[in-house]
């Protein structure tokens, strides 16, 4: 995968590396902005959040769809972005862990991890909490909401972490999970009046 | 299960009031990491950076004819090309073994070995112009095993004097062969442990830049900074103070990145010759090759015991698969007999181990360096003795406690020692009395317990100079700046630093700045390895900081007329300790201070005890530390007897970490240490594919890219856990502080790895009694355990459990 802006072969001989490839013009929302951005048509959706635009949260740690630290939201869902294409952002919503805060407040997810240590080398953790907060976005929504910690380990599966062993990164989620889930009890009582139990009592 | 959500990473809550260390903090820059703002080395880019690639070895051995790198240096786009001739010196982590170059020379060593690098304007071209360059290969055999590369006269490295043996150490304490003659119970056997890798996530990358002045400097995702700094300055012939070494954030390294690597020697030479910045990014399958894991291990063991189950003697043989370059193997061969005489009383101990070159990548120091696989014989064979003489396993341990302030057979002096508690521990958490004995067929519990190190007592290479500097800067505004050499690998070592200095002068974790790993700006400091930097950086800042806090507390009692020991400095402020009504902001009190004494710095350093620490003899020093941790774990499995598959359900873990000066942080190396053991002992294997043979097993004619192949070299092959194959991890903190660590603190990191594989093993034997003295743990092996189970009670007619496959 290259590593920086291709740059076209000047004499023009014929070599696949040196090859000027077609450029193309992705017009998207990024993190809330609309953006427009020109990228070799072959980039993926990484090299364009890494390399074009600059927001280098977003990792790579294998370029193949094996590890998940390159989780960006696309259209509110969790995408390997190393495995799509920059072209396909045209006309939709890209979202990073730098655009995870609102209104220069953290998620919440970002203030349970920092504070429970779910992070530690953190190399990790924007794919997770990409991932998390999509997951926490369909859980507000959603007709059942019930989980538990098995849920969350399901929404988790696909992002390796090689620190924690998950336990904290569990804990962190799931502590704004139920909060979550009190506050909509609070504020929408027939499905709390519906919702199950927790089967472990929201931290104070 | 924890606090909830609110508040920043670096609020304290718990622990003594008005102190930091010992409460529930975050890391310090944590919010950092949450927020996408950490800048890993590839995050970094410099104005007309270049970028560069390695061109790597085809073949497990081949000499190397010639090497014409013309038609890539005529590629468009490609700046330079260097092969290993431009770099020939050659080094090693460990000064006594300097047996590699920064890129191949002479030879290729292993699947993977690079021999040439590229300096193109974008990656593609670089990687374009590798294939570019041509090598004229003279193929040799491909010796992928130990035995095959002692039976070989064909020497990997031509320079070595013991043929393909890169290191033997043996060593005799006592009379082994009185104790296993007088011993009630000897259990004899043979063990192997496989190799396994770090794997960290964020793949290893280094920058190179040489400014107009002639400084060379070196972004690199290294552990240590200082040992990178020293091999550069002797690889590219530069005095160390032109070169500078820094050490941006860093994914992971778990000793993956404790030795330098090809990749920073070529973005260094590679942006000297071409004037401008060179990155070197490892692609995944990269970071699989540059390896310098587990060693895997071919482990006989003999070991007596007296009929109430003391250790009267142990025998231990051992062959290292050192693969093609020395890394820290003497250190390797070393360790893996040093640092099993404890916490046991060994009553008489020998142990012979060889470490052999091998055509595959070089292993090194993964977590819990060469003492993870003896331990895993011992404690397998403590649980048969167990079995054997009709004793509970943990009282079997109790028996052998060798006990605080005592002396280890091969004479490291071992101070506090909480091993005791930590069974007491895991005993009770586990519900062992209740529930051993006591579960379904399929179920078992599993005990076993080990001791790390807390840092090496010497340097790697001769020196009389501290292991540790730590500077700090008092700010007008309250806050403070710490400039420490430390690498903070995710482990935590930055706000370790944060939280004593915190404590010490009142200020809160917010105030505080840790530079680190910068060696322009920050003291020496080892780096991040062998569990050192809590103790040895530790101590290092608490001097400097009492250095300031006396200070501080002078210029206040001066103002206040009173003696400077009735000054108490925290929660912000300078406080009368018998009239907290009697307080200034500690913003004031700084000022006070600078008034008094000037611009307010410090700086602390520490050095290891040479007296009373190891024992007189060649190879005493290796192995001994300043203070040693200790740990117990009891795991949980349910073993699936139709399919082979085992489960971890629990894994309580306790460990003793002599005080825990950040609880949240000392938890989460529990946890990611048994997760980290656990999951190479069930899932991953780093193996290469033996010389001689196909894919279907049959022999063929050596080819390129076969012999020594690494057979799981991406993260979907190499099956690390997800969070869907760990079980529930129980981090038991036992706090016995060691004298020597500050305020009593010893290790975290690592300890907590080692007896969470045999506890394992000895689990899933409690289950169905089959007996894993192979490792990995596998399906096949499970299955085949059991068919052996059932012909033994067949033909003798016994009711079960049976006898084990391993002997006893």
């Amino acid at each position: 995968m290259p590593g920086a802006p291709h740059h076209g072969n000047r004499d023009g001989a014929p070599l696949d590396a040196t090859r000027a490839r077609r450029i193309a013009i992705v017009r998207f929302h990024l993190n809330g902005e609309p953006t427009a951005v020109a990228v070799p048509v072959h980039w993926t959706l990484l090299e364009l959040v890494r390399y074009t635009v600059g927001l280098t949260g977003t990792k790579q740690g294998c370029d193949k769809g094996d590890c998940g630290t390159c989780t960006v939201r696309l259209d509110g869902d969790p995408v390997l972005s190393c495995l799509t294409l920059a072209v396909e952002a045209e006309g939709r919503a890209v979202e990073t862990v730098e655009g995870l805060g609102v209104g220069g407040e953290a998620h919440p997810l970002q203030d349970a991890f920092a504070r429970l240590g779910a992070a530690q080398c953190g190399f990790c953790t924007p794919g997770m909490l990409m991932s998390a907060s999509a997951w926490l976005d369909v859980l507000a929504l959603a007709d059942d909401p019930t989980f538990d910690r098995a849920t969350i380990a399901r929404v988790l599966g696909g992002n390796l972490c090689r620190c924690t062993g998950y336990t904290k990164i569990i804990d962190a989620v799931e502590a704004v999970a139920r909060e979550l889930l009190a506050r909509r009890e609070e504020s929408d009582a027939p499905v709390g009046a519906d919702a199950p139990d927790s089967q472990r009592a929201v931290a104070p | 299960m924890s606090a909830g959500v609110g508040g920043s990473a670096g609020q304290t809550v718990g622990g003594t009031p008005g102190r930091i260390v010992g409460g529930r903090h975050g890391k310090i820059d944590a919010i950092d990491a949450m927020v996408g703002a950490t800048k890993y080395t590839d995050d970094l880019s410099l104005p007309r950076m270049l970028h560069a690639k390695l061109v790597r070895s085809p073949y497990a051995h081949a000499r190397i004819v010639r090497i014409d790198t013309s038609r890539a240096e005529a590629l468009e786009g490609v700046h330079a090309v260097i092969t290993g001739a431009d770099m020939p010196e050659r080094y090693g982590v460990i000064p006594w073994t300097p047996d590699e170059q920064a890129l191949a020379a002479d030879k290729a060593r292993f699947v993977g070995d690079a021999v040439a690098a590229v300096a193109a304007v974008s990656e593609e071209v670089a990687a374009a112009a590798c294939q570019l360059v041509h090598v004229q290969w003279e193929v040799l055999p491909a010796l992928t095993t130990p035995a095959a590369a002692l039976a070989s006269p064909l020497r990997i490295h031509e320079a070595n004097k013991h043929g393909n043996v890169t290191k033997h150490v043996h060593l005799d304490f006592g009379d082994v062969d009185a104790g296993l003659r007088d011993a009630a119970l000897v259990v004899e056997g043979h063990y192997g442990f496989h190799g396994s890798t770090h794997a960290p996530l964020e793949p290893h990358c280094a920058i190179g830049w040489q400014d107009a002045a002639g400084l060379l400097t070196v972004w690199s995702s290294t552990q240590v900074p200082h040992y990178l700094h020293r091999e550069l300055a002797k690889v590219l012939g530069l005095p160390a103070h032109r070169i500078r070494v820094i050490q941006p954030a860093v994914g992971g390294a778990f000793g993956g990145k404790s030795e330098p690597f090809d990749l920073e020697f070529a973005a260094a030479l590679l942006a000297i010759r071409t004037g401008r910045p060179v990155k070197l990014l490892y692609t995944r399958e990269e970071v699989f090759l540059a390896h310098r894991g587990r060693h895997p291990f071919d482990m006989h063991y003999r070991t007596g015991f007296a009929a109430d189950g003391r250790i009267l003697a142990v025998d231990a043989k051992s062959v290292l698969d050192g693969g093609a370059y020395s890394s820290f193997g003497l250190v390797t061969t070393y360790y893996s007999g040093q640092l099993l005489a404890s916490p046991y009383v060994f009553g008489a101990y020998r142990f012979d181990s060889t470490r052999v070159y091998t055509n595959k990548p070089a292993c090194g120091p993964k977590r819990g360096h060469g003492s993870v696989q003896p331990r895993f014989a011992i404690e397998v064979q403590l649980d048969k003795a167990a079995r054997a003489l009709a004793i509970d396993p943990i009282e079997l341990r109790r028996r052998n406690f060798i006990g605080a302030d005592s002396r280890t057979i091969n004479g490291f002096h071992v101070g506090s020692n909480g091993f005791l508690e930590c069974l007491d521990k895991v005993e009770e958490a586990s519900g062992w009395r209740a529930r051993r004995g006591h579960l379904p067929r399929g179920r078992g519990l599993g005990v076993a317990g080990s001791t790390y190190i807390s840092g090496t007592n010497y340097c790697i290479y001769p020196s009389d100079l501290p292991q540790s500097g730590v500077q700090l800067c008092l700010d007008r505004s309250g806050r403070v700046r710490v400039f420490a050499g430390t690498s903070d690998i995710g482990q935590g070592s930055t706000t370790m630093l944060a939280t004593l200095v915190a404590d010490e002068l009142g200020v809160a974790l917010d105030d505080v700045r840790v530079l680190a790993a910068d060696t322009d700006l920050t003291p020496v400091d080892l780096g991040a390895y062998s569990s050192r930097i809590t103790l040895m950086a530790g101590n290092a800042a608490l001097v400097a900081a009492r250095d300031l806090s006396g200070k501080v507390k002078a210029a206040v009692a001066e103002k206040w007329q009173c003696a400077a020991r009735d000054i108490v400095l925290c929660d912000r402020r300078a406080q009368r300790l018998d009239d907290p009504a009697v307080h200034v902001s500690i913003q004031q009190a700084f000022q006070w201070a600078e008034a008094k004494f000037g611009t307010l710095g410090s700086v602390g350093s520490y050095d290891t005890p040479r007296q009373d620490v190891h024992g007189d003899y060649r190879g005493g020093t290796i192995g001994a530390s300043p203070a040693y941790s200790f740990t117990a774990h009891v795991v949980e499995v349910e073993v699936d007897e139709e399919t082979g598959d085992v489960r971890v359900l629990h894994c309580w873990c306790a460990h003793d970490c002599g005080k825990a000066l950040s609880p949240v942080l000392v938890e989460g190396q529990i946890e990611g240490s048994v997760y980290m053991g656990l999951a190479e002992a069930l899932l991953e294997h780093h193996e290469a594919m033996p010389s001689g043979l196909r894919d279907d097993g049959r022999r063929r004619d050596p080819g390129p890219g076969r012999d020594g192949l690494l057979m799981a070299s991406s993260l979907l092959d190499y099956r690390m856990p997800t969070a869907l194959d760990v079980g529930e991890f129980h981090a038991l903190i036992v706090e016995h502080p060691d004298p020597r660590g500050p305020h009593g603190a010893k290790e975290a990191g690592e300890g907590p790895l080692h007896s969470a594989i045999p506890a394992l093993c000895n689990a899933i034997f409690d289950a169905v009694g089959v007996r894993i003295d192979e490792l990995p743990v596998t399906p096949a092996k499970i299955l085949a355990g059991l068919r052996a189970q059932r012909a033994a009670a067949a033909n003798a007619h016994r009711p079960m459990p049976a006898t084990p496959t391993g002997s006893q």
